[in-house]
């Protein structure tokens, strides 16, 4: 028993010691005190020069973590742990982390960069008076396929998925709303339907569009697009920017029945320890040159108007990228379903995967 | 109890750990799986599995696992065979091994550019005279990438099976005019049974539960219960219903551990007469 309790005393010695030296570490690096904000962010989602401008104009320490869905955030969120101090999440996600009481109210007089939002973008259904988000970047779904290798195609309609022409060639995204989306678009129903009966005739559409499918990937079919593997995918409007940006032979099309529009958002989760850093942080996001060369860089729309002046004319007049308001009054926010109708979209994608064979 | 070396406190530690690692997260998983998406108590998620969407999956996973095994076997008794015959075992073992240690992520990403349109095997095949082929998102190019992933999990039992085989029982049934066939299937494969039955459980039970590549090499056409769970988990958030299929997949375990359990009287003991 002696060398036991030896042996315990010593672990826990060794292990005392080393808390001691990362903590001492942890100073001289100057990660602790006050001035450190941690970032939660999608991938590939911000200009990372820009981080640094911020920490020279503050002297605030960024630490930078990305995710890749929504609902990793949020979990990781919910469960504590790191202290985020802003975070990026789709605009159905705001809603049910307001439900969850996961966000802290912004303080506006901390921020008079607002000014420079578009108005069309704030004050929208799933945030009123924009209580706890600041809009980051917006976009479209819509359909990026190859000019030269299919010939005589413009998909301006959901229908043109359909074509026995495209046998095995159409590339879906790995998300139910999305791909239910293209046929619920299709026949005219709402992309936010919760009638179980028209989500049953929309998984009995797509079902017949499962000869077309290719295959149903993430963010792998950027480079099948650019190489030429791929000719036609369903996508956002900003992977579609950058595979444009790579290979001239593709382009972009929302078709005409309507799509989803849309946002990401700056919040401040509650577990921030660092407040008025965050605040700092949104102020700086929203000035119009931070703006602009953000957008510039991450390839999405901005809903900054005054950094639009500042942008390529070419890129701002673009209507793929900046669809007209007209366009857009065809294009639908997803609102927060409920877990259950959530689950109930994800079965009948399932049912439809299980169908590609 | 000090000078004890065999006393049953030392065996705590053992206790614990199977306890807090192993008993606790199963009795968890049928725990959640008894929780419909607002925590109430419910039997629908397993009403739910037998409805045709998850049997067909349990099927077809079934199916896939059994072929990628059947090939992984194929490939890695004649290789482990071979092995043994040669003069450096070790180091064609490491040579084996080597790729197991590289990340199963890398490498598929890898196959993902030798599959393409414009990978290494189109350029070969475009070079002989046959137009370019469809590789990647296709069931062949899945069982592939998936064997290639298991090969050194068979190897390995089979290899040390038939590293132990005493020899003079070889030479003993040639003696006695037995054909190489009928050596083989008489002597050799009874005796590194158990080499191929752990082989197959390395291999088949992680099939049955493989997920990333069925979406990075087969774009989703083929859908196994690994894939199925990792959705409700993180897209659905439907942990009742993850934790259903997880509770079928452990059931399928015992039923495959227990199909392909070992015999006491293996290779191994018949083989140590050297």
């Amino acid at each position: 028993m002696k060398s036991l309790v030896r042996y315990t005393v010593g672990i826990i010695l060794v292990c005392a010691v080393l808390m001691y030296a990362a903590s001492v570490m942890d100073q001289t690096s100057g990660k602790s005190g006050k001035d450190i904000l941690t970032i939660y962010n999608w991938g590939e989602y911000i200009d990372p020069d820009l981080l640094k401008q911020f920490e020279k104009e503050t002297g605030i320490h960024v630490i930078y973590e990305t995710f890749d869905s929504n609902e990793a955030m949020m979990t990781k969120i919910e469960q504590g742990g790191t202290s985020y101090d802003i975070s990026m999440p789709s605009e159905y996600t705001i809603e049910q982390m307001k439900e969850r009481e996961l966000l802290l109210p912004i303080d506006y007089k901390q921020i008079p960069n607002i000014k420079n939002i578009d108005e069309d973008f704030l004050d929208l259904d799933f945030d009123p008076k924009n209580k706890y988000s600041v809009p980051y970047f917006w976009g479209t779904v819509g359909i990026v396929y190859n000019t030269k290798m299919l010939k005589g195609q413009n998909f301006d309609s959901w229908d043109d998925l359909w074509d026995p022409s495209l046998k095995g060639k159409v590339i879906l995204v790995d998300s139910a709303r999305e791909v239910l989306g293209v046929s619920l678009n299709s026949m005219g129903k709402s992309l936010n339907s919760t009638d179980t009966d028209e989500l049953k005739a929309a998984t009995d559409k797509l079902i017949k569009m499962a000869p077309n499918v290719k295959a149903i990937i993430g963010d792998e079919v950027t480079q099948l697009m650019v190489n030429g593997d791929a000719s036609v995918a369903l996508t956002w409007s900003g992977q579609a920017a950058d595979m444009m940006y790579e290979n001239e032979d593709l382009t972009y099309n929302v078709p005409s029945e309507g799509s989803n529009l849309w946002f990401d958002n700056m919040v401040i989760p509650k577990t921030s320890k660092n407040i008025t850093g965050a605040h700092k942080f949104i102020n700086f996001m929203l000035d119009p040159e931070v703006a602009a060369q953000n957008a510039d860089y991450v390839g999405y729309s901005t809903p900054n108007k005054a950094a639009l002046k500042l942008m390529d004319p070419e890129v701002v007049n673009d209507e793929r990228y900046y669809p007209s308001k007209e366009v857009r009054n065809n294009l639908h926010v997803y609102k927060n379903l409920g877990k259950e109708k959530i689950g109930e979209y994800n079965e009948f994608f399932l049912k439809f995967k299980m169908s590609i064979r | 109890m000090r000078n004890n070396k065999n006393s049953p406190f030392t065996l705590v530690p053992y206790y614990l750990w199977i306890a807090l690692f192993v008993i606790a997260p199963i009795i968890l998983v049928v725990y959640y799986s008894l929780l419909d998406l607002n925590g109430n108590f419910t039997f629908a998620n397993y009403q739910n599995f037998f409805t045709g969407v998850y049997l067909k999956m349990t099927l077809s996973s079934f199916w896939y696992a059994f072929l990628i095994t059947v090939f992984s076997l194929l490939v890695s008794y004649p290789t482990a065979y071979l092995i043994t015959k040669t003069k450096q075992k070790q180091l064609w073992l490491i040579l084996i091994i080597i790729p197991s240690w590289i990340n199963l992520l890398l490498k598929t990403y890898a196959f993902i550019g030798i599959f393409g349109m414009s990978g290494p095997i189109n350029a070969v095949l475009k070079t002989i005279g046959i137009p370019e082929q469809q590789i990647l998102f296709t069931d062949a190019s899945f069982v592939f990438v998936a064997v290639y992933i298991f090969i050194p999990f068979m190897i390995l039992p089979i290899f040390n099976a038939l590293d132990k085989l005493n020899p003079a029982l070889i030479y003993a049934s040639r003696d006695l005019g037995a054909s190489k066939l009928t050596t083989f299937r008489r002597v050799i494969l009874p005796l590194t049974m158990n080499g191929v039955k752990s082989g197959i459980q390395a291999v088949f039970i992680p099939s049955l539960s493989l997920f990333m590549i069925t979406r990075l090499i087969a774009g989703n056409r083929v859908i196994t219960l690994g894939t199925a769970i990792e959705q409700q988990f993180l897209v659905t958030q439907n942990w009742g219903m993850g934790s259903t299929i997880a509770v079928f997949l452990i059931l399928f375990m015992f039923i495959i551990m227990l199909l392909t359990g070992q015999k006491e009287k293996g290779a191994s003991q018949n083989g140590k007469a050297k």
